[in-house]
């Protein structure tokens, strides 16, 4: 894995994108019509969600690829991945939290989304604990990509016992409804954090490979 | 197909032998079970209203000690090691202790059922559906239960990791099964035991394939 | 023969070449298949002893043999009996292993290792924690495979044991080959040649 300077770019890229597109959506966009101020955050949920779900899918492509390859560079691509991932998805939860309190008066509704998430986090969450626990480093790859591809496999089974589970209780209620004037700014952070992620996917990858090496030195 | 014969003649012998820790087993759920009715209060119709989800709480939680000590003896002393290199197919060995495990589950739960009638006054007519629901649980536990207790019986923290690992993993398998229960308990004047049915049964079928397609990955070297 | 000081990698070796373990590096051959493209012909060809028994603990001496015999075909399971009282295990072989002498689960390990016809024979130490008449049972069934010409690699550090029955042998040192050549020749570490 060469070092390089292109995530560092991608990273000042999307940290730019992200002020930007933030400021535009949490003060210059017009306030929405029922939900008021409250639902501005849909601006960073949004793009947040997305690049949630990008990130863990690029894990189980990660997964596959370290399984049936022989190369350790996608094992530390994948380390990348699940952290960006996890971090991500429990940033949309307390992102859900947030919205919620004010909304419906819960800090959690059970929204099927969301329900999800919080259960990714401690999917995925789980399989970088395996990676702490495990000392062989052929092994932790091996184990943390059938894991990986398990837990994947597994999120849409979830979301739809879950949607199932809670569909007698209440409709959606999730910050997800957008006005089609508001988009802007609504895309500028969706690239802002795709940039952000990568360029952080990257760095962190690097990192895992260079202390693998270290460790089979 | 000889191999997982003789798996599986291995599996249920080994369990046979080990029949004194199931009792162990059993009367650690029952005790959760007790727990949970403390935890929660003597109000009998609240007991009553929550006891499928209480049964299926013991029923997960007991199966982390199931499931860790189905491969004990596998790494005591690399036993599962000499089988692989005699060669036996690792998939044959999977199913014969995923099936092993399954069953044993399935009697566990099964042995609970008393239990929750008595503590939660909570019971059913629909024995045979019951059981049914009861074994599609145990067997959507087992799966990959048994492929991650195989992962974390080589590592360390293992205690902690098998739980950590599968909870997340198998809660569409309590959702259902809860419903399930649940209606079967207290009626089911929508028609809805089929839908949660055929949820668990998907479940089975997605995860016996996968982890039955992954185990060799996870055993071998 | 392979010999070599405790950590020089004797073990590894034996597993390695019995695809127990994998080799970060390189390849090698065992009866006649590549260890990493041919793994099933290999294991196929190979029996290992190692460290570690490979027994079950909750099980009988004899269940224990009926259970890898039923991997290994009708032929192996009919020589469960005679291994049992090759072995000096038939007196005990309901009883559960895990009431067993470190003696006794050695030889029941070897009764298991030797139930499959295997061309090449791997033995991890075979002699320790035998006692005198292990010895004898365990020099007579090498006698046993030699006559029917398998290849036998016995990993040991008792130069002795080695010596005699050993056509050529290999020091390790620190995981390198430090030395090789007819058994007869070797000497304690250190001794001149």
């Amino acid at each position: 894995m060469k070092e390089s300077r292109v995530p560092y770019g991608l990273l000042a890229l999307g940290l730019a994108l992200l002020v930007w597109g933030s400021y535009w959506g949490l003060f210059l966009a017009p306030r929405e019509a029922y939900m008021g101020d409250v639902q501005r955050i849909m601006y960073v949920h949004v793009p947040t969600a997305w690049n949630a779900m990008l990130a863990l899918t690029f894990a189980f492509a990660c997964a596959l690829l370290s399984l049936f390859r022989d190369d350790p560079v996608w094992d530390a691509r994948l380390e990348g991945a699940l952290e960006v991932g996890v971090v991500l998805s429990a940033l949309l939860c307390m992102q859900g939290a947030i919205w919620a309190k004010p909304t419906w008066g819960v800090w959690w509704d059970w929204d099927p989304r969301l329900t999800t998430t919080a259960v990714l986090v401690f999917a995925f969450g789980g399989i970088l604990a395996l990676r702490e626990f495990v000392d062989d480093p052929v092994k932790r790859a091996t184990w943390s990509a059938v894991a990986a591809i398990i837990a994947y496999v597994d999120v849409p089974i979830v979301y739809f016992s879950v949607k199932w589970w809670n569909s007698l209780h209440q409709t959606q209620s999730s910050p997800e409804t957008v006005s089609r004037a508001f988009h802007w700014p609504l895309r500028i952070n969706a690239f802002g954090m795709l940039f952000l992620m990568c360029g952080l996917i990257s760095l962190r990858a690097r990192l895992a490979f260079l202390r693998r090496e270290e460790e089979t030195a | 197909m000889s191999h997982l014969a003789a798996a599986l003649r291995k599996d249920l012998l080994l369990h046979w032998r080990a029949r004194a820790q199931v009792v162990a087993v059993f009367a650690f759920g029952a005790a959760a079970l007790l727990l949970f009715s403390f935890a929660v209060g003597p109000e009998t119709t609240v007991l009553r209203e929550q006891a499928a989800g209480f049964l299926w709480l013991g029923l997960l939680l007991s199966s982390t000690l199931t499931l860790a000590e189905s491969f004990h003896a596998e790494t005591e002393h690399r036993a599962l090691e000499a089988l692989l290199l005699l060669p036996a197919s690792a998939r044959a060995l999977y199913y014969a202790k995923a099936l092993a495990n399954a069953l044993a589950l399935f009697a566990l739960g099964a042995a609970l059922v008393p239990v929750m009638v008595v503590l939660y006054d909570a019971a059913t007519p629909r024995i045979p559906a019951l059981l049914g629901i009861i074994l599609l649980g145990a067997a959507g536990l087992s799966a990959p239960g048994t492929l991650y207790a195989a992962m974390t019986s080589q590592a360390r923290a293992r205690q902690t990791l098998l739980p950590l690992l599968l909870f997340p993993l198998v809660v569409p398998v309590l959702l259902a099964a809860v419903k399930a229960t649940s209606l079967l308990i207290h009626g089911d004047p929508m028609g809805q035991l089929r839908a949660w049915t055929l949820l668990l049964v998907c479940f089975n079928v997605i995860h016996w394939s996968l982890c039955g397609l992954l185990f060799d990955r996870v055993v071998e070297d | 023969m392979v010999t070599g000081r405790n950590g020089s990698g004797k073990s590894t070796l034996l597993r390695v070449l019995a695809t127990a373990a994998r080799a970060d590096r390189g390849t090698a051959r065992v009866a006649g298949h590549d260890i990493r493209d041919a793994r099933g012909e290999v294991r196929r060809r190979v029996a290992l002893l190692g460290h570690d028994s490979g027994l079950y603990d909750g099980l009988s001496a004899r269940q224990n043999l009926d259970v890898a015999a039923g991997f290994l075909g009708p032929a192996a399971a009919a020589r469960v009996g005679a291994l049992l009282r090759d072995f000096g295990l038939a007196d005990r072989a309901g009883d559960p292993v895990s009431a067993f002498s470190a003696g006794m689960r050695k030889r029941l390990a070897l009764a298991r290792t030797l139930l499959k016809d295997a061309e090449v024979v791997l033995l991890d130490e075979p002699y320790g924690e035998l006692d005198p008449p292990g010895f004898r049972l365990l020099d007579a069934a090498l006698d046993a495979l030699q006559a029917r010409g398998a290849t036998v690699l016995l990993a040991t550090h008792l130069l002795e044991h080695g010596r005699q029955g050993c056509d050529s042998a290999i020091v390790l040192e620190e995981g390198r080959l430090a030395w090789s050549g007819p058994a007869r020749d070797l000497r304690e570490p250190g001794a001149a040649p």
